[in-house]
């Protein structure tokens, strides 16, 4: 079944947008939030496992006080306030995946609440305020065997991975974002990006959406134009990358607004988002019929940090994000134009990284927003999730600097590098890629290239110099690319002068 | 006098003089238990073969010169509640019929590490759910006075393992009342110890905020020696309280002496009265309490009566506090990980929904599903505040009396519970009576303050045992063992011998 859909504009004219996010951060502690296993993606399925986090009967939870840590600067850095004391609770429900059937999760007392942060979206500054960010468990991870979707519905059988049960979550939720009007899409991009980028200077979590330490859930809601009011809600789940996460909310404006000009009514929903083909479905239905039947996890006593190391805390926040732009553009001496679409790409702190292994601030921004970002853009990926890393970047820069490789060739190292074929240094030589910079093999090729041509050779002789890129295109492909352009029109004009 | 009658201080004292070996004393235990369980059914599970082991490994340190505690190879049995790694252990329900713990609870690993062998594990009602271990799914448990007779519950097994000489000392749980009232109603000695004194790791979850585990013993100074072994803090129980347990022994063995000068103890009104009120007091129970309380006016005490209001609101937070907590704890047994698993019948591809309800439908008891019941309702969104919400601030009006207790009582007693032991199957049918026996225990869980059930006679009606119940503000659990021993001296002079010495003997009824 495809959806109706009404045109961007057309639900602008008619609707105003309520946009609300939950942010799932996983954080990397050494440790699970309340056992000792190790927090590490990647083991053999339920190997990373003790009676605690795979609920047996007995077992008992103790807090991860640097899961604590990591939830209080994460608060701190969104400008939250810090519950002088508050608790777990349990929020109980029946699924495989959770090992307790009950996770242990914060209800009415979450550890941070009241914050905000501002949002650069195209140079505005927006601000998202912040309802609450608390501590949670995560669930076992489910595996459908067979049926064609990988979904529960069809499959022969299912296993269950608790390696990911209890590993700490944040989960960090706006109040509704108002007013964002036709830029809803690109707030709730920015917003989350920007989120990444804060949890990533913190170095709390690896943040990295295509792997799932990062994951949004988008709240949408549309209302008469001009109403003051909030309309029915759907939750869509599933949102992996920041493109998704634009694109996921321009969706279901588009399809709200087809249901409510059909004088529909939006059922309460959860919706899963479907990246490739860029569509939301139904999931289950939510409504007020979930009942969690929470109250205070009586195994585990409360959480009350004291003001004196919330302060101490205060003091190993990183710079505030938007007095961070303004200094890196500075210091790299960015136009205006060019820092927007920087931060819009979401590169900066790529970028950053790649100046600090040694790149210029022009080649760095060179590379990641119009090569890199368009073979980001080609695979359908974020920037940050290409195989590409800052350091890589700024050591192709560096062999371009020192005349090693041309632009060209360091396109083709880039190639290899998507394609995972070793380091920098490792691709050149197994592609052969290094600048010919044999003058004897290379003024031999100049001189070919000039009999050759004999009329664009005259031409250059009379003066118009212009004509010498023919013969420069000449060389370079006798060479297959691997010489100096610059040097290569050098000799060509030295030859014919 | 055989070696299964005496307590387990005389025997760590037999041991250390060199008089018997531990492996001795643990076989005549395990030919005890032989002899007598067909008839009393206080084990689910005897480990012959790992008691023996452990006693060798006993007799081996002591022959070092190096014993591991006190009670380095006085054996012991463990409720089973409480996991331990290789043994069964099913909390007395269906539904864990079959599993193996992999690991050990810090209670059993501390029993382990102080040498004591573990004879096995002793039956309860399921998951700990009732006073008359009538709902085991493995079977009743019997009295050793009147084997018609209930021995309380949930922890019947343990306490009529140890009023059997099955066992010198044993392992309980109370939540309500579980230790406490199986000892009453069984002539032992039972401690709910200071919530959080001893750690709830490896004990199977009835409500978290109310479990406590504890000693069962024939003597005051026997639980204080166990007491002393279990408790004390442990991190992997966040709700272990991080101080160090008081002189426990030290309090025992002065309290033997007989002097209570000084000491003022309060007798809670609304637990002692027989008029009126709920719960039905027997009179023979009433009488032996008020001996036991004019007892402790000759070794000195001063007695004062005090009123605790809220208590008559006990039972009824109790019961929706504590199925509120359980219907969560409860909900892991699912047949997904470990236990009993169902595969509905006449359901074509059942979904993991569809065996998680036929396992919890087989596997678990109508006592189980009934507070599962009750608790999941008063946990529901629109219920919450009225119910599970209202409890709680009956739970706080409760601490508080006990705080104007504590200001002018050093203990507070009562009766431990309303009546001796009633027969096998004669409350199975009214919920409400089997909970009106838990009357003047629950009080205790609510608050988190220790309590001891010690023996106070028999009763003049039935000849049946009665106890009498000591309680301590928090953390001041060498109380209860300088008054429980003063009282159980003055007791044993006045019966002339223990108690369960007047126990009729029990005859053959082999496993």
């Amino acid at each position: 079944m495809t959806d109706t859909l009404v045109a961007f504009d057309d639900v602008l004219a008619s609707y105003d947008p309520a946009l609300g996010l939950e942010v799932h951060v996983e954080l990397n502690t050494n440790t699970k939030m309340f056992c000792g296993c190790p927090a590490v993606f990647g083991g053999e399925p339920n190997t990373q496992v003790c009676p605690t986090c795979l609920g047996l009967p007995g077992a008992m939870p103790v807090v991860n006080a640097k899961a604590i840590e990591s939830a209080i600067r994460i608060g701190l850095a969104l400008n939250c306030e810090i519950a002088e004391w508050c608790r777990f609770a349990r929020k109980n429900y029946f699924y495989p995946d959770m090992p307790k059937n009950f996770q242990t999760s914060q209800y009415d007392e979450p550890i941070c609440f009241e914050g905000f942060m501002d949002v650069d979206v195209d140079g505005e500054v927006f601000r998202v305020e912040i309802e609450r960010a608390h501590m949670e468990e995560d669930t076992g991870k489910s595996l459908h065997v067979g049926g064609a979707t990988g979904r529960i519905h069809g499959a022969d059988y299912s296993l269950v991975d608790y390696n990911r049960a209890g590993i700490p979550l944040i989960e960090i939720v706006t109040k509704p974002i108002l007013g964002a009007g036709e830029k809803a899409p690109a707030v709730a991009r920015a917003y989350v990006s920007q989120l990444r980028d804060l949890i990533v200077a913190l170095g709390v979590s690896e943040a990295r959406m295509d792997q799932g330490n990062l994951r949004a859930d988008v709240n949408l809601s549309l209302a008469p134009k001009g109403s003051g009011k909030l309309g029915t809600r759907t939750e869509t789940k599933n949102v992996n990358s920041f493109r998704s996460v634009e694109r996921a909310v321009r969706y279901e404006m588009q399809r709200h607004a087809a249901i409510l000009d059909a004088g529909g009514s939006i059922l309460q929903e959860t919706r899963h988002w479907h990246e490739d083909t860029g569509v939301t479905t139904s999931g289950r239905e939510k409504s007020d019929a979930d009942d969690y039947r929470y109250f205070p996890e009586p195994d585990l006593v409360p959480v009350a940090p004291s003001r004196e190391w919330v302060d101490e805390l205060r003091g190993t926040l990183p710079e505030n994000p938007l007095l961070k732009r303004a200094r890196l553009q500075a210091d790299w001496g960015y136009t205006d134009l060019e820092m927007r679409d920087v931060v819009a790409s979401g590169v900066v702190g790529l970028i950053e990284e790649t100046v600090a292994a040694g790149a210029s601030p022009q080649s760095a921004r060179k590379w990641w927003l119009s090569e890199l970002g368009r073979r980001a853009n080609d695979a359908g990926l974020d920037i940050t999730d290409l195989q590409v890393t800052p350091v890589e970047v700024a050591t192709v820069q560096a062999l371009v600097d020192n005349g090693s490789l041309n632009d060209k060739l360091a396109r083709q190292v880039f190639d290899g590098l998507l394609a995972g074929e070793g380091t920098p240094a490792e691709i050149v030589a197994a592609r052969g890629l290094a600048v010919v910079s044999d003058e004897g093999a290379l003024s031999a090729a100049v001189d070919a290239a000039i009999a050759a041509n004999p009329d664009v050779a005259d031409k250059i002789r009379d003066g118009k110099v212009a004509a010498a890129g023919a013969l420069i295109g000449a060389v370079m492909k006798e060479m297959r690319g691997q010489a100096d352009a610059g040097r290569v029109r050098e000799l060509v004009l030295e030859k014919l002068s | 006098m055989s070696w299964i009658r005496k307590t387990a201080a005389e025997l760590a004292d037999a041991l250390a003089a060199g008089e018997v070996t531990s492996v001795e004393l643990t076989q005549a235990h395990l030919d005890r238990i032989a002899a007598v369980d067909g008839a009393v059914h206080a084990f689910l599970h005897v480990d012959a073969e790992g008691a023996l082991a452990q006693a060798a490994a006993s007799d081996a340190r002591r022959a070092a010169g190096a014993p591991a505690s006190a009670l380095d190879g006085v054996p012991i049995a463990v409720k089973d509640v409480m996991v331990t790694e290789g043994l069964p252990t099913t909390c007395g329900s269906k539904i864990l019929e079959g599993w193996i713990p992999p690991y050990d609870a810090t209670v059993v690993t501390r029993l382990r590490e102080a040498g004591l062998p573990i004879l096995g594990k002793t039956n309860m009602d399921e998951f700990a759910m009732g006073s008359s271990t009538e709902h085991s799914a493995y079977g009743a448990t019997h009295n050793p006075w009147d084997l018609d007779r209930i021995p309380g519950g949930s922890g019947g097994g343990s306490a009529a393992a140890v009023a059997a000489f099955e066992a010198p000392l044993a392992i309980g749980t109370d939540t309500g009342g579980s230790i406490r009232q199986p000892g009453a109603v069984t002539g032992t000695v039972g401690v709910k110890p200071t919530y959080g004194g001893v750690s709830r790791y490896g004990l199977v979850a009835l409500a978290s905020s109310l479990d406590q585990a504890g000693p069962v013993t024939r003597t005051v100074l026997d639980s204080a020696l166990l007491h002393e072994i279990i408790g004390g803090h442990d991190p992997k129980d966040s709700t272990s309280v991080d101080q160090p347990l008081p002189a426990l022994v030290e309090a025992a063995r002065l309290g033997a002496g007989g002097d209570l000068s000084g000491l003022r103890v309060g007798v809670i009104t609304e637990l002692s009265r027989h008029e009126g009120g709920q719960g039905g007091w027997q009179p023979g129970v009433m009488t032996r309490f008020q001996e036991s309380v004019d007892l402790l006016v000759k070794a000195g005490a001063e007695v004062v009566e005090v009123s605790c209001p809220h208590f008559v609101h006990a039972l009824a937070a109790y019961y929706l506090i504590l199925p509120a907590e359980a219907s969560s704890n409860l909900a892991k047994f699912d047949a997904m990980r470990y236990g009993l698993r169902v595969v509905p019948e006449g359901i074509d591809n059942p979904s993991a929904e569809d065996v998680m309800r036929a396992t919890r439908d087989a596997g678990f008891g109508d006592e189980v599903k009934r507070r599962i019941i009750l608790g999941t309702y008063a946990l529901s969104s629109g219920y919450y505040d009225a119910y599970y919400g209202q409890a709680q601030k009956v739970r706080t009006l409760i601490s508080r009396d006990f705080e104007a207790a504590f200001e002018k009582a050093d203990v507070l007693v009562s009766p431990t519970a309303p009546t001796t032991a009633f027969k096998l199957g004669e409350k199975l049918d009214d919920p409400i009576a089997m909970y009106l026996n838990d009357l003047a225990t629950i009080p205790a869980n609510l608050a988190g303050v220790p309590g001891i059930s010690v023996p106070s006679g028999l009763a003049d009606e039935d000849g049946l045992p009665a106890g009498i119940q000591i309680l301590a503000p928090a953390l001041a659990d060498d109380r209860l063992y300088r008054v429980g021993a003063a009282l159980e001296a003055a007791l044993l002079e006045q019966w002339g011998g223990p108690l369960l010495d007047k126990a009729p003997t029990l005859e053959g009824g082999a496993r």
